[in-house]
């Protein structure tokens, strides 16, 4: 790697990332902190190592952006939320140990919707991040700070959480690359739950060997984390051996509910694969229509469960409105909750509440394993299934804010893979005229993680082929 | 379901949310909208299917019954409080 090799120190190169993060953080709102002053030591920390011949790692000196939702003990983590305003965290997230192991430099925590809640980085008591390519336009959500932190190039990668979309959709808003592994691939250990049955730790890069080389160092079991599976990733599986991919399209998802430049970019990408000697399969799948109003069932009820220990007592944001204990509650709760979280509770509670289990978290949980059943067989017919990753480019700031079943439908082909557990990859597919990034999700079955990212690296490279540009600049010629 | 005032003034005390008048007003629209989107599963005949809770695969996942050391101690979470007198976070009176 090239810090190691001497030709650039991580100092030079955390320096350069937090200028550009300051100079964009006036435009987009990227960032809640900025971790000057640690990013800056802990570089002159690993160059002095360099000096020394010490193995410093495989990140060693790279600068991430770590989304806010991660505890770590360099600034507040506020999950961009009122209520956690004040909370230093004594502990570290597994995942946030591993990268730091391996040398990487976090340069600041960035912006989201508090509580992982929304498609669009609007609810954060932060106020909204912006669009990468556009101003007016939201950043996508809920990992909108991160998106836009990658493809302003401040930093070659960021972490992110995907519970609905929230990797997927803000990558492809902004026109990078977004993993959300597998269900129980990374550990969750540190990471502020929103939805513990479909949670997922995952990653923002500019190319799909860069999340590679994240998910080598970040996968595993963790004991401190009891739904992690047994280490798979990287693990060969002949499945995946034969080059001409088997590539499944959902019918139903090709309709007029999804922007005419979106059907146009899986059209151009279908006829792309098709023109390198894949195999499309087309796939009905009728129960997925259903999986966002299971989505929508789920998450809250398990959203409501998570969010009721905030209470003002041991850490955060107290409200001083209280004379006694449960006022203490309500009030701090009501003051240091942002209105979707509340909305996200009150309809967790409603579905939980006695007299309406069966008819919708039941019912949920029971549509959850016709969505399942649909996956398995689609996967029996191919390898991997492209689909749309949101009906719609990045939308205008304000456009859905007020209205929250519109705002909930731009998760409508992205909660699907999560309520399966699935690995799902989003990846850049072109612009719209006016200049908006456009995306697409690659899904492969459980713990084909390593074999999308592959498959998506032969697309790129095919793709780039003829052109200089190299990804390697900052990942360097791997050793 | 139609979700009024009064189911808007239960689920607020389920949730532990003092809502303020112009909230449980918003509430009562929101609420209604979205219980209208997820009562299209209504539509999908689940009869005869098991539900599923989780997607881990894995059950009971053991470790030994030890100690492990811990990523924080007391004295750091209770510096993460308000007040704390004698080891323990002082509240308000509780009735």
């Amino acid at each position: 790697m090239k810090t190691a090799n001497k030709e650039i120190t991580a100092v030079s190169l955390v320096q350069a990332a937090l200028e550009k993060a300051h100079k964009f953080q006036e435009t987009h709102n990227i960032f809640t902190f900025l971790n000057d002053i640690e990013a800056l030591k802990k570089a002159a920390e690993i160059d002095k190592r360099i000096q020394k011949g010490e193995n410093v790692g495989r990140l060693a000196g790279v600068p991430y952006a770590l989304k806010d939702n991660f505890l770590s003990s360099e600034g507040e983590t506020t999950a961009s939320a009122h209520i956690l305003q004040g909370f230093t965290s004594p502990i570290t997230a597994t995942a946030v140990q591993k990268l730091e192991a391996e040398g990487a430099i976090m340069i600041g925590r960035t912006n989201l919707d508090a509580f992982a809640h929304g498609s669009s980085t609007e609810n954060s008591y932060f106020g909204p991040t912006k669009n990468s390519k556009d101003l007016e336009r939201v950043a996508g959500g809920s990992s909108g700070g991160s998106a836009v932190a990658v493809a302003l190039d401040i930093v070659p990668f960021a972490t992110g959480t995907d519970t609905g979309g929230s990797i997927r959709q803000p990558a492809t808003f902004n026109g990078v690359y977004g993993l959300k592994p597998t269900y129980g691939t990374v550990s969750r250990y540190g990471v502020v739950a929103m939805g513990s049955s479909t949670d997922c730790i995952g990653f923002f890069a500019q190319n799909p060997e860069d999340l590679d080389l994240l998910m080598q160092i970040t996968a595993g079991q963790d004991p401190k984390d009891m739904t992690t599976l047994p280490d798979f990733y990287g693990k060969d599986d002949e499945k995946f051996n034969d080059p001409i991919k088997k590539i499944g399209v959902i019918k139903d998802f090709n309709n007029e509910a999804v922007a005419p430049s979106i059907r146009k970019a899986l059209q151009n990408k279908i006829e792309e694969l098709k023109a390198k000697g894949h195999e499309i399969v087309e796939l009905e799948m009728p129960a997925l229509k259903y999986a966002l109003a299971a989505y929508y069932i789920i998450v809250p009820a398990e959203v409501a469960s998570n969010l009721s220990r905030h209470d003002g007592i041991r850490y955060g944001f107290r409200s001083e409105k209280s004379d006694n204990l449960n006022a203490l509650y309500e009030h701090t709760r009501d003051e240091g909750f942002m209105a979707e979280n509340k909305r996200r509770i009150m309809i967790g509670n409603f579905v939980l509440s006695s007299g309406f289990y069966d008819a919708y978290y039941l019912k949920a949980a029971k549509a959850r394993t016709m969505i399942i059943d649909e996956y398995n067989d689609a996967f029996e017919k191919c390898d991997f299934i492209l689909t749309p990753v949101s009906p719609n480019p990045a939308f205008r700031l304000g456009e859905k804010v007020d209205d929250p079943v519109a705002m909930y439908l731009e998760d409508m082909m992205s909660v699907s893979v999560n309520l399966a557990g699935l690995p799902g990859l989003a990846i850049p597919a072109g612009e719209t005229e006016d200049g908006l990034a456009l995306g697409l999700q690659l899904v492969g079955p459980r713990r084909s993680d390593a074999d999308l990212l592959k498959f998506a690296a032969e697309m790129d490279n095919d793709s780039r082929a003829g052109s200089t540009e190299t990804h390697a600049d900052i990942f360097g010629g791997k050793d | 379901m139609e979700v009024n005032q009064e189911v808007i003034a239960h689920l607020a005390e389920l949730s532990n949310l003092a809502l303020t008048d112009q909230e449980s007003t918003r509430l009562v629209s929101d609420l209604n909208g979205i219980i209208n989107y997820i009562s299209q599963l209504d539509e999908l005949d689940t009869s005869g299917i098991e539900p599923t809770y989780q997607v881990f695969e894995m059950e009971n996942v053991w470790r030994p019954d030890e100690i492990l050391l811990q990523d924080a101690d007391r004295e750091q979470l209770l510096a993460l409080t308000k007040e704390v007198r004698d080891n323990q976070i002082k509240v308000p009176k509780v009735l």
